[in-house]
């Protein structure tokens, strides 16, 4: 085939011609865009409802359109509605990332609230720091990150896990069993709980990860019974979690002499495999459904009304409703002129309110969120009971088992 | 040595759960030819229908099973007779369409029920776990070796000692001289595709318990029956048997050895390499060509 320089030219100018015409973000960088005009603040909300895991986001999802819901019919925020944009990546990385920027540059959004897996997270983080834009992520996640772009309201390492172990190795015992699925979230976290176990002086008896989706436990289960570890610390996620706790269950295991401790089975991991299948075995989070406060009882009210008596908020759910409240506290300490997503984010350092799990507050340091750590058991009718409730709020370290790393207004610093 | 013997009961669990899934998938692809990518969607119908009758009926597992196998053998035949035979001469062909319909299926249950996982209760009478040469195992999979090995023998009986396997196996042989002594094969198909349908339903509705109910559970099905029918030889009842309980022993006893993620990579490694070298599969019915 021989191309003619004819046909090149032409063809080299089309192609000009669509990155012009078709993609005019590639030559407006941050231009001065109205965020909020016409009394409209449009933000993005974008949870996966198709694909693998839209089984949790979808609730993701309700609890954010709740808030925004929330504020727009107590009079939006100084008179200016909320216009929340809906965009479904369908759990896939690309999509993700491909919805952000649909959502950043076409929309104009002043800010996205959105994704659960530290997957998709990574993959629209070029987005948000290449448009100076603001991602509001309300997942627990492994740490070990720093954006100036993203306000991280989910619980890291530290927060799960300072209170938790010490407290299953004084109530069980030192043998720990750790159990993931095969990604970087599993592998973080137990790398942090194994650093917990060495000051305690800890054993490891195993440490495996299954493939995601994984959903046969037997040989697990066989292996768990021949080392008899005191504690299964599983950081299995998505509908693995339910397999291998029905599996447990099914082969005669006892939640007493061996129980599990989850950082992931939430309420509504629990509904998907029964209370049955969970009960005895133990959680740690900032928050639980059956936490006593007026503000839960309101936020749980609610979102049954809005969504159906049987639906049930979890500690991801509940960080999608207060990290909606907080964009909306550090958009009213705004003038309308200034809103721009950098503007939000130093509005936002340092806010605190109220929230259902009780105070909570960005660090300004490095934008992830105090939290209120407590440990759960879970009971037969799908609820948990919280057995200890920390006494103080925790601070958030990304870097907790990186003791020369911190995360700093600048980003990662290497201390020396 | 005790650790071996549970490591060959275990072994044996994981494979009678392949051989539920595969069994289906490999009558329909022996008999008819036809790579049928919806199967995986086959097994979540019947997992779905397993948690319709379970909640909304009240029925227990064991109770529902026959009502399963009708509902999702009806879906098998409804697609047999309105999809596939209009396809007759083009297999590829089919290839593309089973995959359109699973996806179909797949969207059509996540709008009517909604994506959120499901689960069906364990029955009661088989939620403890039970010894097996002095090994604790769950009842509820012991259970399920017996049912995966009755299927099968149902399955080989239907094939080889009734009048409908007869003419489907003289259908494989020759389908013209078949048609030529009066065998309706058009009929013939829409059962053989039916009854296929059904054990995949049944196959779900019986891991259901141990495992969750989602719109797309099937996916991985599909592949490992894939597996197993390839390893195992096409149009051999009996091969399917043995890869069954060949790859359920391999990937739990290098699960058990190494990780799952080892074992997934091991298997599938293996079976290419074998398949080099024997692309017919293990065990291979003599056919006349």
């Amino acid at each position: 085939m021989s191309i003619s320089r004819r046909t090149l030219l032409r063809n080299t100018a089309a192609l000009g011609a669509f990155a012009g015409a078709g993609l005019p973000h590639i030559w407006i960088k941050n231009a001065d865009l109205a965020y909020a005009a016409g009394g409209e603040i449009k933000v993005g909300v974008l949870f996966s409802l198709t694909g693998t895991t839209a089984i949790i986001e979808e609730s993701l999802n309700k609890a954010t359109l709740l808030a925004i819901e929330e504020i727009n019919a107590a009079g939006g925020i100084k008179g200016s509605k909320i216009v929340p944009i809906v965009e479904d990546p369908a759990s896939d990385p690309a999509t993700f990332s491909e919805k952000a920027r649909k959502l950043v540059v076409g929309d104009k959004c002043v800010s996205v609230f959105g994704s659960y897996t530290s997957a998709s997270r990574k993959a629209v983080l070029p987005v948000f720091e290449r448009q100076n834009n603001l991602y509001w992520y309300p997942t627990l996640y492994e740490g070990r990150e720093c954006s100036k772009n993203v306000i991280y309201t989910g619980a890291v390492p530290n927060q799960q896990q300072d209170e938790f172990v010490p407290w299953l190795v004084k109530k069980f015992g030192k043998k720990f069993y750790l159990i993931g699925s095969n990604y970087i979230y599993p592998k973080e976290e137990n790398n942090y709980c194994k650093k917990l176990l060495e000051k305690l002086g800890g054993e490891v008896v195993a440490e495996e990860y299954v493939p995601l989706g994984h959903s046969e436990f037997s040989s697990v289960i066989n292996k768990i019974r021949s080392t008899q570890p005191n504690v299964i610390f599983s950081t299995v996620v998505g509908d693995s979690v339910v397999a291998l706790h029905r599996q447990y269950r099914a082969a005669g295991l006892d939640p007493e002499k061996m129980p599990m401790a989850s950082l992931t089975t939430s309420e509504n991991e629990v509904a998907a495999m029964g209370g049955e299948a969970a009960a005895g075995h133990f959680t740690s989070a900032p928050y639980f459904m059956v936490h006593k406060s007026p503000e839960n009882e309101k936020f749980v009210a609610a979102y049954k009304k809005r969504w159906g008596a049987d639906k049930v908020t979890h500690f991801v759910s509940e960080a999608c409703y207060f990290q909606t409240y907080l964009f909306k506290q550090a958009v009213e300490k705004l003038a309308t002129s200034d809103l721009t997503p950098p503007n939000i984010r130093d509005a936002v350092k340092g806010e605190g309110m109220i929230a259902p799990q009780g105070k909570v507050q960005i660090e300004p340091e490095n934008l992830h969120t105090w939290l209120w750590p407590k440990i759960a058991q879970a009971k037969s009718n799908g609820q948990f009971e919280i057995l200890v409730e920390s006494k103080e709020w925790l601070k958030p370290v990304p870097y907790a088992a990186y003791p020369g790393q911190s995360c700093t207004e600048k980003g990662l610093v290497e201390k020396s | 040595m005790d650790q071996f013997i549970e490591q060959i009961v275990t072994g044996l669990s994981i494979g009678s759960i392949l051989l539920l899934v595969a069994l289906g998938l490999s009558i329909i692809y022996g008999s008819m030819g036809i790579i049928n990518l919806a199967h995986g969607e086959f097994v979540m119908l019947g997992a779905y229908a397993a948690w319709v009758f379970h909640t909304y009926f009240g029925w227990s597992l064991l109770t529902s099973l026959v009502p399963i196998f009708l509902v999702v053998a009806a879906f098998g035949w409804v697609i047999e007779r309105y999809v596939l035979s209009l396809l007759n001469n083009r297999p590829l062909d089919t290839i593309l369409a089973t995959w359109g319909v699973g996806i179909m299926l797949q969207q059509a249950v996540r709008l009517m029920v909604g994506s959120e996982l499901r689960y069906v209760q364990l029955p009661p009478a088989l939620s403890d776990s039970m010894n097996v040469f002095g090994i604790p195992i769950s009842s509820y999979r012991v259970f399920l070796f017996v049912v995966s090995i009755a299927l099968f023998a149902a399955t080989w009986l239907l094939m080889n000692r009734t009048t409908v396997g007869m003419k489907l196996r003289a259908i494989i042989q020759d389908r013209s001289v078949a048609a030529s002594f009066g065998i309706n094969a058009k009929r013939v198909y829409a059962l053989t595709f039916a009854y296929g349908a059904g054990l995949a339903g049944l196959a779900g509705a019986l891991v259901s318990p141990l495992k969750s109910v989602s719109p797309d559970m099937g996916t991985g099905y599909v592949v490992d029956a894939f597996m197993v029918v390839v390893l195992g030889g096409v149009q051999s009842l009996a091969g399917t048997v043995a890869s069954a309980f060949i790859l359920g022993e391999l990937s739990g006893g290098i699960a058990f050895l190494q990780n799952d993620t080892v074992a997934k990579a091991i298997v599938l490694l293996a079976i290419v390499v074998l398949i080099r070298f024997r692309p017919e599969g293990l065990f291979t019915a003599r056919v006349r060509a």
